[in-house]
């Protein structure tokens, strides 16, 4: 299996250029709305137990040193993803654009 | 918010449910499930594994005042009762009676966590739904109204149809609820209807709009948990923190344990001069005071050393860190092929690999659980931490290397831990790039809020590991020292005994002397090599009836017999055999039953055991010529 590049991630204090397209795209503390689990379906619903439904917000937070695997906030609890399980959780937009900053 | 008053639908002429005897104890994992069977049960409980499947099973007793006595299971942790994981199977299984062995439970404790209600409160559709008396237990009371979230309790009752209690089984506020309700003294509301338990997201709107007719405000975020995150999981101070964590132990595991294994040590001397002088002359003497006192008595004394490593173990597992570790591990063990699902499985194991290649059933992978079940005897589990220490304390003298931090002990100890470690690390690789090659699978670890630890569940922890580690004293250890001593004092010679090299244990470690010589062991350590095969402490008790037997100088503790025995150069040596061997039978036995059969055990006994006689045979080469 090929490995992927997954560590690199937009700079911080640069606008991105599109809105982010998986949770892989969001930058520590940003928020989005889960659209779509792209997984075989006994992981997916593991993932949708620990709060990942579609339309569920996820933010962004804390990664392992080295930047995998991440951890994101979702209805409550805190889940650790590496990377390239991130990749497969698709966004959409959030409905106001600047809301992004999540407490 | 006072949760003893809030007992929910107080049975005003409405009849409770009838006292419950059989009591399970179901709930998510980090819910507090282990804290509240704990609280419910305390010494009274055992661990097994439920019958035909590795899922292990808590049991326990409970006695409220005067009434009958109650039993306890405690389920594993699930999020849901879909029979998809073998912990769901299990679970479901109990609930519904299907379990041959185990009584079907009459009442149901369903424990969630409080200050996460609407995550949570999924579970109790599936559990309500099989009808049983259901109190659901919301825990964490204390941390929801410290962090400013607020529930109404008897509100959310009336809407799931179950009667409320809102506890910290912690700190014990609020418990007295689960006893009335065990005693039947609490009302059960009218039964609700209940949503689609297939429909995941409709399962969890239902339990938001639930949470929302209660009032429910969920707390503040964990303001701690993120600040120690920020530290913990910092990319520089993260791998250091989690470093010095891991120097603290071993110095601690010398430093601290040294005064009580004094202690012990002196206790166990005193009583066998006591019980010697009561005892006459004879064989029976001999048989206890060599025999039994030396060869169980030597292994006792470190009690303390294995109580600390569990201490530690227990903290960190109960703070949370633990997480925080196979997070920080992750990138690791994905270099070697698995996953940070094995790390805590690896980790466990250097307590004891028993429990570790049980914890594997959590990898969904098989092949990676296979890999991780191989590697997990490489960790170095507490029945070396004895061999280890007696060896380091007779031939390498303390010294400070960084200070007070860390002396030369404990650093030759990390490096016996580090060497473990290398050699799963480079076993797995192998493994996964080869006969158990598989495709990654993901990784999905919750983070649980950091927590404080409290002194009952780590005092129970203690306890629990003190019994395992004194019925092995008391059975295997014991069982190997009367039959070694047996085996020393035959064939009599003109009616006495032999000298032990004369003896019949002294003709086995002569008959294994030529495969071990190269190693620079001789046939005393030979003897001890065989009967360490049963668990590898057991060595130490072995050369302690040996040399008690030999007697020749009055006194001379085991250390400095050892010294006669082996040269520098043998010892680290045995150092290297130990780390490697697989000399263990419960571990064998426990993979057996893993794998199902016996080509994995048989593989990897004989693979652990040549790389055992091959890194020993180097280390005794490489360090002869060294100190040549």
């Amino acid at each position: 299996m090929a490995e992927i590049e997954f560590h690199r991630s937009p700079a911080p204090d640069m606008p991105h250029t599109r809105p982010p397209a998986t949770l892989l795209d969001l930058r520590k503390g940003e928020e989005a709305i889960l659209d779509r689990i792209d997984l075989p379906d006994d992981v997916s619903l593991r993932l949708m137990e620990l709060g990942f439904l579609p339309g569920s917000r996820v933010a962004a937070s804390f990664r392992a040193p080295g930047g995998d695997p991440r951890v994101f906030r979702v209805d409550g609890t805190e889940v650790a993803l590496r990377c390239e399980t991130a990749a497969r959780l698709h966004l959409r937009p959030l409905p106001k654009p600047d809301a992004a900053s999540a407490t | 918010m006072n949760a003893a008053s809030n007992l929910p639908v107080r049975a005003a002429g409405e009849a409770g449910p009838p006292p419950s005897r059989v009591v399970a104890v179901v709930g998510p994992p980090n819910s507090g499930k282990s804290t509240l069977f704990n609280r419910l049960t305390g010494l009274r409980q055992k661990v097994a594994n439920f019958p035909g499947v590795t899922v292990e099973q808590h049991l326990g007793k409970l006695r409220i005042e005067d009434e009958a006595e109650l039993d306890v299971i405690d389920l594993p942790g699930v999020y849901s009762l879909n029979p998809r994981s073998e912990d769901e199977r299990v679970t479901l299984d109990v609930l519904m009676g299907r379990m041959e062995g185990v009584p079907r439970p009459d009442t149901i404790l369903l424990i969630l966590d409080v200050t996460n209600l609407g995550r949570h409160l999924v579970l109790a559709a599936p559990v309500l739904a099989l009808g049983l008396p259901t109190l659901i237990v919301l825990n964490m009371a204390d941390e929801l109204e410290r962090r400013g979230g607020d529930v109404q309790v008897e509100e959310l009752a009336r809407r799931l149809g179950a009667p409320v209690a809102l506890i910290s089984a912690a700190s014990g506020e609020g418990y007295d609820t689960v006893l009335q309700f065990l005693r039947g003294r609490i009302g059960i509301p009218r039964p609700v209807e209940l949503p689609a338990l297939n429909d995941l997201p409709r399962c969890r709107e239902w339990a938001a709009r639930l949470g929302a007719e209660a009032k429910y405000l969920p707390p503040a975020p964990p303001v701690w948990t993120r600040r120690l995150d920020g530290l913990f999981l910092h990319p520089v101070a993260g791998p250091l923190v989690f470093l010095a964590v891991v120097v603290a132990v071993f110095q601690t595991i010398f430093s601290a344990a040294a005064p009580l294994m004094d202690l012990v040590d002196r206790a166990v001397g005193a009583s066998g001069d006591l019980v010697g002088r009561l005892l006459p002359e004879g064989p029976l003497r001999s048989l206890v005071v060599e025999g039994i006192w030396g060869g169980v008595g030597s292994v006792l004394v470190f009690l303390p050393q294995i109580l600390i490593l569990f201490l530690f173990i227990g903290l960190l597992e109960d703070s949370g860190y633990l997480a925080r570790a196979a997070l920080i591990a992750d990138r690791t063990m994905a270099k070697v092929g698995l996953q940070g699902k094995s790390f805590i499985p690896l980790l466990s194991a250097y307590a004891c690999a028993v429990p570790a290649i049980m914890a594997t059933r959590t990898i969904e992978n098989k092949r990676d659980r296979i890999a991780t079940i191989l590697i997990a005897p490489f960790m170095t589990c507490s029945a070396r931490l004895p061999v280890y220490t007696l060896i380091i304390a007779a031939f390498l003298p303390e010294r400070p290397l960084l200070g007070p931090l860390l002396g030369t002990r404990a650093a030759a100890l990390l490096g016996l831990y580090v060497l473990g470690f290398a050699a799963a690390v480079v076993t797995a690789r192998v493994l996964k790039s080869s006969i158990l090659k598989s495709e990654r699978t993901p990784f999905v670890l919750e983070m649980p809020p950091y927590r404080r630890p409290t002194l009952r569940q780590v005092g129970l922890r203690l306890f629990d590991r003190s019994k395992v580690f004194l019925r092995r004293a008391g059975t295997v250890i014991l069982a190997m020292s009367i039959l070694l001593w047996g085996l020393a004092h035959v064939p009599t010679k003109n009616g006495k005994a032999p000298e032990i090299a004369d003896s019949f244990a002294g003709t086995i470690g002569r008959t294994v002397e030529p495969l071990i010589e190269p190693l620079g062991f001789n046939w005393k350590i030979g003897i001890g090599l065989i009967t360490s095969l049963a668990a590898r402490e057991v060595i130490v008790g072995t050369l302690g009836t040996i040399y008690g037997i030999e007697g020749d100088d009055d006194g001379a503790s085991l250390q400095a017999a050892l010294r006669h025995d082996l040269t520098p150069a043998g010892a680290v040596a045995l150092l290297v055999f130990f780390a490697f061997a697989m000399q263990c039978m419960s571990t064998i036995a426990v993979v057996r039953r893993e794998t199902g059969g016996w080509t994995w055990p048989i593989l990897q006994f004989t693979y652990m055991g040549v790389l055992a006689w091959v890194g020993a045979f180097v280390a005794f080469r490489l360090v002869t010529a060294l100190l040549a």
